[in-house]
């Protein structure tokens, strides 16, 4: 492998960088070996696999939705404003990112359930959430939504303020700063970080087995169907299994095209 | 008076009360840190002060620490600031950056473009108008900030350091297109350049460690400096004391011989460094000082010699050309002559 | 309970074993004849709705042949085949279903023939309090009764399907999980009106749920098959754990927890 290395990084780190990076992708080359290739169509296209992958990705794109209209502001208070306890609501924000997702899946049913603090309310309003799609959105928006605050929290500090007094100072309003301004500037960190959101909502599996349940169509996205294959069919839960992985693949591609754009957070001076 | 400000922020330890009329270009002079940056961010409405008032012919801006709390956001303030760098927005053309402005007031895409044209034109920009920030040259970028602050048609325009991240023939072609702009405006500008402050400034104020130290019309501060630090700025040397009949005593007991200002009159004595002749013995001259070199520093084609005297009760410089300084043998603890005519010294009431 | 160090301790321990061994009294005596022999330890696979019988099986067995020790691990059925044929070093597998032991007799990689040691059937789950008001299986196919059962894929769930289709009732489940616990954890958090599930899993639930029985449940009677497993290194006491398991002490137990005879 023909590496250019700075000189003053160690050999031995690229050794070890080369066996982390081997760990990490050798398991999912294996996978492949196991996977009944002749009937992997077949596997991949049962009715119950094609209404588990669609599911996954309608839930996932709802939940990306949500975690944008929710994250952005979430981010703009926690990197833009000062408050007393803001270390501790950023802190409490990416509790779900180091949570168990059942943990996850425990605390939304104590919100939203059926017997949780708001499931009276939603009833009364005659919306049930237990066991319907609503609830799997719910669960992936939870997981999911500190991916994107986190991106975007970063990149609004990195962008700093500067720009923003500028405009300020042009006479644009608030809302016209953060339109015109703000956004465009952290474009690429939002679509990164909605990126890495969607993959984190696919992924889902804790939080909306203990939350959402799991039915055929309506809450049983594609890791909670490998996962109910793998006790009867192990090979169309292998087959799945890459099926996930690929579009895990394509998402994370997707993301580091986007940040090998040409920067716009670049300087205005050169 | 049109602007008058009155700001405390006790963190910097900054405290400012300061006016400037309408059509006025106000030059702040100041080293780093001097709070400079911290006065226009206020007058902006970037910084909110601990306490303070400050108002645009009668209209309030802020006023802070009363029994009603007044704070105007800088986007109603109709203040426009133009920084040290250019900060042009990164993905917007030249030309939609300097529509910002008027598109910001309301106007539509096509009018608040045609402003602009007319803006970049006036900075001589107007073919950059498509260029992207990240194409254009310091210089260029710098232009179209100013065009962009000036499309935004504020009452008054706050410029930070505007041509300090410029190399000097830049500067200098920009310096000149900002006198033109800036003729007409009521204006403050940041600076550390006397330079700029004599081509731009109808009046000047000096900070140091966030307080006014010395204010006036420019060419009055800048020649007959009361302060060290403005001496400095304005390269003079500057000597205080007392009033006598044959001209200056300073505290260190040293005679100034010059025009008289009267008797017991707190007084000031400022001497140009090219106007000092440097000799090795006591030479025969109106004013003859001791001095010992603390320094030797080389500017252009000259050295500037700069030596401690406590008679004179401080620090005094001249400036001697390479020749000379090789003939005297310079070198820091030199025991020298500062020597200067009557007629090359000021003399006035501090 | 783990000694593997020196022989002569593990000889004195034999000896000790072998004469409190001698000493005990009780109806299990009998199938103790091989006690002065019995040392080292064994593995044991045991499916996740064995956890609480086996545990205190495991415990009393080793009191009894003292220098023994049995490590038990707890899964799916399922996962413990995949686990086996994979080459997990266990000596003992008791599964919730035959058919998954079969899957291990398929492959040749058990000794002897495998015996069965419990039965099980479904029940119905509601939270406390019964808010539902179900009292027959026919009331789970009720509308607006939110059921919870166990997906088709696994044990509860294919007898769910057995009773549905044995009584003519067809189910229209909010939810069809894949593990006993998830059912469970629906119905105790009132997420549902009632489950499927065995009766032993409401037994060990405690009072977050309570039990309905229901005479359709006799249509799909879970049979519960242990046997040594072909690459054990000590199938003297894996022979000597299965006896204690089918034997008089093992099947107190069993009924205890709400298992039925084989």
């Amino acid at each position: 492998m023909d590496i250019r290395r700075s000189s003053t990084i160690p050999r031995w780190v690229i050794v070890v960088a080369v066996v982390g990076a081997v760990f990490v992708l050798f398991p999912l080359v294996a996978m492949t070996t196991r996977v009944d290739w002749p009937n992997f169509l077949v596997l991949i296209t049962s009715p119950s696999s094609v209404a588990a992958l669609l599911l996954s990705l309608r839930t996932s794109l709802a939940a990306t939705a949500a975690c944008v209209v929710l994250g952005v502001p979430l981010a703009l208070m926690l990197a833009r404003t000062e408050f007393r306890g803001q270390r501790l609501v950023r802190a409490l924000v990416l509790l779900p990112l180091v949570l168990p997702p059942v943990i996850g899946g425990i605390a939304l049913l104590a919100a939203f359930g059926r017997r949780g603090l708001l499931g009276q309310t939603f009833d009364f309003f005659g919306v049930t959430i237990a066991f319907s799609t609503t609830a799997v959105v719910i669960a992936q928006t939870f997981v999911a939504l500190p991916f994107l605050v986190l991106s975007l929290e970063s990149s609004l500090r990195l962008a700093g303020t500067r720009y923003e007094a500028v405009a300020a100072t042009l006479g644009a309003r608030p809302t016209t700063v953060l339109r015109r301004i703000t956004l465009p500037l952290i474009f690429p960190a939002l679509l990164s970080g909605a990126v890495l959101s969607f993959a984190r909502a696919l992924g889902e599996f804790g939080a909306t087995l203990t939350f959402a349940g799991s039915l055929q169509g309506v809450t049983r996205t594609l890791p909670l169907e490998i996962y109910l294959q793998r006790e009867t069919d192990p090979d169309a839960a292998v087959a799945l299994s890459l099926v996930l992985v690929l579009v895990a693949v394509l998402v994370v591609g997707l993301t580091l095209r986007t940040s090998t754009v040409p920067s716009l957070v670049r300087r205005g001076t050169s | 008076m049109s602007l008058a400000i009155q700001a405390r922020v006790a963190e910097r330890g900054f405290d400012v009360s300061l006016e400037v009329a309408e059509g006025e270009t106000l030059a702040i002079l100041g080293p780093n840190g001097a709070g400079k940056s911290t006065l226009l961010d206020i007058v902006a409405g970037l910084l909110r002060p601990d306490a303070g008032r400050g108002e645009w012919a009668g209209t309030p801006l802020f006023d802070i620490g009363g029994r009603h709390s007044l704070w105007l956001p800088p986007h109603r303030r109709g203040i426009s600031l133009l920084a040290q760098e250019p900060l042009l927005f990164p993905h917007l053309s030249a030309l939609d950056n300097v529509a910002f402005g008027p598109r910001s007031a309301g106007h539509s895409k096509d009018a608040a473009r045609a402003t602009a044209r007319t803006w970049l034109a006036e900075v001589e920009a107007a073919d950059l108008e498509s260029s992207r920030p990240g194409t254009l040259s310091g210089g260029q970028a710098q232009r179209v900030a100013v065009a962009r602050a000036l499309a935004a048609s504020p009452k008054l325009l706050l410029l930070d350091e505007p041509l300090s991240a410029l190399d000097v023939t830049v500067a200098s072609t920009l310096r000149r297109m900002l006198r033109r702009v800036l003729a007409t405006r009521t204006a403050i500008v940041v600076t550390h350049e006397v330079l700029d402050a004599l081509t731009f400034a109808d009046r000047v104020v000096v900070m140091n460690g966030g307080a006014i130290i010395e204010q006036g019309p420019t060419r009055e501060v800048l020649e007959r400096p009361r302060h060290p630090f403005t001496a400095e700025l304005a390269g003079l040397n500057l000597l205080t004391g007392t009033g006598s009949a044959a001209g200056l005593v300073t505290s260190g007991g040293l005679t100034i011989v010059g025009e008289s200002v009267g008797a017991g009159v707190k007084a000031a004595a400022a001497v140009r460094p090219s106007a000092i002749a440097v000799h090795a013995v006591p030479p025969d001259a109106d004013n003859v000082v001791r001095v010992t070199v603390s320094d030797l520093e080389p500017r252009g084609d000259s050295i500037r010699v700069r030596t401690e005297s406590s008679a004179a009760g401080g620090s005094l410089h001249a400036d001697v050309s390479p020749g000379r300084a090789a003939a005297l043998d310079l070198a820091p603890g030199a025991e020298l002559y500062f020597a200067f005519a009557a007629s090359e010294v000021s003399i006035y009431p501090r | 309970m783990k000694l593997r160090s020196l022989p002569s301790i593990a000889i004195a321990v034999a000896v000790i074993a072998g004469s409190s061994a001698c000493s005990s009294t009780g109806p299990a005596v009998p199938s103790t004849r091989s006690t002065a022999a019995l040392s080292g330890s064994i593995t044991v696979f045991a499916a996740a709705s064995l956890t609480g019988t086996f545990t205190v099986l495991a415990t009393k067995f080793e009191a009894k042949h003292r220098g023994t020790t049995v490590e038990l691990s707890f899964a799916g059925s399922a996962d413990l085949v995949t686990q086996i044929t994979n080459g997990a070093p266990a000596d003992v597998f008791a599964s919730a279903d035959t058919k998954n032991m079969t899957k291990l007799t398929d492959a040749n990689l058990v000794e002897g023939k495998p015996v069965n040691f419990a039965t099980n059937v479904l029940e119905i789950a509601v939270p406390p309090g019964n808010p539902a008001s179900i009292a027959t299986f026919a009331d789970l196919a009720k509308p607006g009764v939110r059921t919870v059962v166990c997906a088709p894929q696994v044990p509860c769930g294919s007898a769910t399907i057995a009773v549905e289709q044995a009584s003519g009732v067809s189910l229209a489940p909010v939810s069809e999980e894949s593990a006993v616990t998830d059912v469970l954890g629906k119905v105790s958090s009132g997420e549902a009106d009632a489950g499927l599930v065995y009766v032993t899993d409401i037994k060990a639930a405690g009072s977050k749920v309570t039990g309905i029985t229901f005479p359709e449940s006799s249509a799909a009677v879970n049979t519960y098959p242990i046997a040594t497993l072909t690459g054990s290194a000590n199938v003297a006491l894996a022979k000597a754990f299965i006896d204690y398991v089918t034997g008089a002490i093992g099947q107190e137990e069993f009924a205890a927890a709400g298992f039925g005879k084989p």
